[in-house]
């Protein structure tokens, strides 16, 4: 049962689509238009930016790792060293299409300040995140007694980043606190493949390994 | 004896002033400098170098805006002080700013000592160095003045602009004067305005300057004296401030200089004394103290915010330039936190710019220093606008 577990996990961290791209980032280049002003909130290497230049979008990114930012900057992408939690507020209103925010929420300090301003300077937000509702995390709070410990997830509790970990259960409510309005979600498997859509909330909150959300400002 | 070899420093100098080794564009009486002092000056004299090629589209150009103390030389011999050329580690064959690939331009600032109109320039009014006489200059008028010399030279757009500490100034007043003609912005260790720290350190050397008795008001050309303890002095107060505490430390720490102990007298003693008394000493060979005055001076008066209703963002807004912004973490000149001030600003005027922060324990002159890191990000960010530009790799 538990090398069971670990291979799906080592299938799911190799999990890289045509190209070589990460499949949630190829989900998440899939819902940015062509053409459209990006910022990407935690750009780490730049590799989404990097994908979404193909496509024609006009990418810049922030990056909290000095180390990132000089990779990402002797690219070429316009990357600045930033934090999310405090530099976002720097930015005007409506200043991109889309801001991107891509497995970098968990470890944010205020995910619904970021939300917020995310949903501000972009027209839309997408946001991608590890699933904590994962039946394979809830099995190992639930008999194992620990915190969970994946490839995905590799750090031990005192030493990770990850300080505000949710479920897509929990995601959904933020959503509904921070007036941002659910245009499109997808959940991927433990292969990177799409949870099949016709499937009810619950459903994509107990098999879904990762969860990325395209969102608009809820009107009026 | 010491009062021939000051002479023949001055005569040096002098002749460098009017009549400078390197390339030099003299305006006529007709084509005046305009300057923020509110006066036309005239005649207009600017000394540059250029490294490199031109392309036939004029679209490679790279202009670079010199610091405080440097010169037109960017990777040449130095004509006075015969040493290598002060950027050789970022310019040239194969560096970050490549000039097998670029077309580098390098004016000296007016102001300057080295050919361009400066206050050791003679004054054709009277025949003898302007001195005092020279109007104040800012770093806007510095930008027109290289405006000038670009129409002068048919080159409507620049590649790239780069430079650090007070040529990073000019960057920032480039993009902001001319954002049309630049592709390209890189400012390094530098800010938007000039900090009242900064202000008050440049004012200390000024001060030394003028109390030497041998600066006789500015008029030492004349009286055929020389300033150089004053003008010394400055530079050790102002060296120290390019330097950070961890990089003295490392270099020098508390170790003798020639020597087991201390001589009880005040005498060198300590290696970074004596090292300061060097930086002091070679300075006064190859700068003019009143041009020292007139360039702190421009550094002092910049504050971009200032030209735009206080709110720096307006001087970029719409800007077509990408800009590079680069600061050192043990810059403290310049800090780190001034850099972000300049990107944020660009951030609300929506422009395009990367900003990255340089690892190093030496301070301010990390820019003009061996950093690969600094070479990487540089290289890089000009290779995506070269991209952008559609700019042809180097060839071979």
């Amino acid at each position: 049962m538990l090398s069971r577990l670990k291979h799906d996990l080592t299938m799911a961290e190799a999990a890289r689509g045509p190209g070589g791209s990460r499949v949630d980032l190829l989900e998440v280049a899939g819902m940015v238009e062509h053409g459209a002003r990006v910022l990407d909130v935690g750009c780490g290497d730049g590799e989404l930016l990097r994908l979404l230049e193909t496509r024609g979008v006009d990418g810049r990114g922030i990056e909290l790792s000095r180390e990132g930012v000089n990779e990402c900057v002797a690219k070429g992408l316009a990357v600045v060293q930033g934090d999310a939690d405090t530099d976002l507020a720097n930015y005007p209103d409506d200043a991109f299409d889309f801001v991107i925010l891509s497995q970098t929420l968990q470890a944010t300090r205020s995910p619904r300040v970021v939300l917020e301003h995310m949903l501000r300077i972009g027209r839309h937000a997408i946001v991608s995140f590890p699933n904590f509702g994962h039946w394979r995390i809830r099995l190992q709070i639930a008999l194992g007694g620990h915190m969970p410990h994946t490839d995905n997830l590799p750090y031990a509790w005192y030493e990770s980043p990850n300080i505000h970990f949710c479920s897509i259960k929990d995601f959904r409510q933020l959503c509904d606190v921070s007036g941002a309005k659910i245009e499109e979600a997808v959940a991927l498997n433990a292969w990177g493949r799409r949870v099949r859509l016709k499937m009810p909330w619950w459903f994509w909150n107990l098999f879904g390994e990762q969860a990325v959300f395209s969102l608009s400002r809820r009107t009026g | 004896m010491a009062e021939v070899s000051a002479t023949l420093d001055l005569a040096d100098r002098k002749r460098e002033a009017d009549h400078p080794h390197s390339p030099v564009v003299r305006f006529p009486a007709g084509e005046p400098l305009r300057l923020d002092a509110g006066i036309d000056f005239s005649p207009l004299q600017i000394a540059y170098q250029t490294y490199g090629t031109l392309n036939v589209e004029r679209s490679n150009a790279v202009l670079v805006c010199h610091a405080l103390t440097g010169d037109q030389h960017v990777v040449n011999r130095h004509p006075v002080t015969g040493k290598s050329g002060w950027w050789e580690t970022m310019v040239g064959p194969g560096r970050a700013i490549d000039t097998e690939r670029y077309f580098v331009i390098c004016p000296n600032v007016v102001g300057g000592c080295m050919g361009s109109s400066g206050p050791a320039s003679t004054n054709p009014a009277t025949g003898t160095p302007w001195g005092l006489d020279f109007p104040v200059i800012t770093v806007r008028d510095m930008v027109r003045a290289q405006a000038m010399l670009l129409d002068h030279l048919g080159i409507d757009s620049l590649f790239a602009v780069a430079g650090g500490s007070l040529g990073g100034m000019q960057v920032l007043q480039w993009a902001a004067s001319y954002p049309e003609r630049v592709f390209a912005a890189l400012p390094i260790a530098t800010s938007t305005r000039h900090s009242a720290q900064n202000i008050a350190f440049h004012e200390v050397g000024r001060q030394a300057v003028m109390a030497d008795p041998d600066w006789r008001g500015g008029r030492y050309f004349a009286e055929g004296t020389n300033p150089r303890r004053g003008l010394a002095v400055a530079r050790m107060g102002a060296h120290i401030t390019y330097l950070s505490d961890a990089a003295l430390h490392r270099k020098f720490g508390r170790r003798f200089q020639d020597r087991d102990n201390p001589t009880f007298s005040f005498d060198a003693d300590f290696q970074v004394e004596s090292y300061l008394r060097h930086q002091g000493s070679s300075f006064v060979e190859r700068f003019d103290a009143n041009s020292y005055l007139y360039l702190t001076r421009a550094m002092d008066y910049f504050d971009l915010a200032a030209d735009y209703d206080g709110v720096v963002a307006k001087g970029f807004r719409g800007t077509p330039t990408r800009f590079c912004v680069i600061s050192f973490t043990s810059d403290w000149l310049f800090p780190t936190s001034e850099a972000r001030a300049i990107v944020q600003a660009l951030n609300a005027a929506g422009a395009r710019v990367s900003f990255a922060e340089v690892t190093t324990d030496k301070g301010h002159d990390a820019f003009l220093l061996d950093e690969p890191e600094l070479f990487t990000i540089v290289s890089g960010f000009l290779e995506g606008a070269a991209r952008a530009r559609g700019l042809k790799p180097a060839r071979g």
